[in-house]
């Protein structure tokens, strides 16, 4: 996890795209500027990294669901629940499924687990639309190959 | 069985917050009602699942944005509640 880029995601683990789901690995880091202030003698991961975390899933689940032709784009968070705190040198498992494809967007629901220990949950919506910029594309390729996303996901047959 | 225009009617009231005496089949959606983007993905979400539809919301965003169609065709009520028949009849086809 580079937490300070934003890249929470460290591995997928396992995607299911006929069975529409996602579950990836991310290691919180053990030190971080941002525990230094969240918080001064008891570092806990915010919970708005955990929901992006969830949304970044998500994402990825959709990506793969899309073939890499659109990009994912968080635009509502439902029931975000915080169930537990997460320390640094946690290592996450995530795990979300899409619950609704729309046209132009998505719903998908996301739980974190520490072990066995659920921690936080919530629905996300996304809008989805062509890649926006060429660059981002291949930002998000050469993410994908870093992750260990299947390459037999990323195109059509 | 409540009508189609009772169950959207309803789905907007709850989605939005919008009392639901205010909405009327003549109520446009945006204009009226003042629903914003945000807020009909999730009134369409509701829709796709009370109906088991699509509503294709990317096509008809495309044919407003190229004048192909007003807002009006597809977002005053009874107009969104005869397009959510036609898809339903359709599904059923």
């Amino acid at each position: 996890m580079q937490i300070e880029y934003f890249q929470l995601i460290d591995r997928i683990i396992d995607l299911n795209i006929g069975e529409k789901t996602i579950t990836v690995e991310a290691q919180v880091p053990e030190k971080s500027t941002i525990f230094e202030g969240h918080f001064p003698g008891y570092p806990i991961m915010p919970g708005v990294l955990l929901t992006e975390a969830m949304a970044q899933s998500s994402g990825w689940l959709l990506l793969g669901l899309m073939k890499f032709e659109r990009m994912p784009f968080l635009a509502m968070i439902k029931e975000a629940k915080m169930r537990g705190f997460v320390s640094p040198g946690q290592l996450l498992t995530i795990d979300a499924k899409i619950e609704h494809e729309g046209s132009g967007f998505a719903v998908t629901s996301a739980k974190v687990r520490v072990g066995n220990e659920l921690k936080c949950s919530a629905d996300l919506t996304f809008r989805h639309i062509p890649f926006p910029h060429p660059d981002l594309r291949v930002h998000m390729d050469a993410m994908a190959h870093k992750i260990g996303f299947p390459q037999q996901a990323m195109t059509h047959e | 069985m409540s009508s189609t225009f009772d169950q959207i009617a309803t789905i907007i009231a709850e989605t939005c917050d919008i009392p639901r005496d205010t909405i009327t089949p003549e109520s446009h959606a945006i204009d009226d009602l003042g629903i914003d983007s945000l807020d009909f993905l999730d009134i369409a979400f509701a829709i796709d699942k009370a109906f088991g539809i699509k509503l294709p919301l990317e096509k008809w965003t495309q044919e407003v944005n190229d004048g192909k169609a007003t807002t009006e065709q597809y977002f005053v009520l009874k107009n969104l509640c005869a397009r959510i028949d036609e898809l339903v009849a359709a599904k059923g086809a």
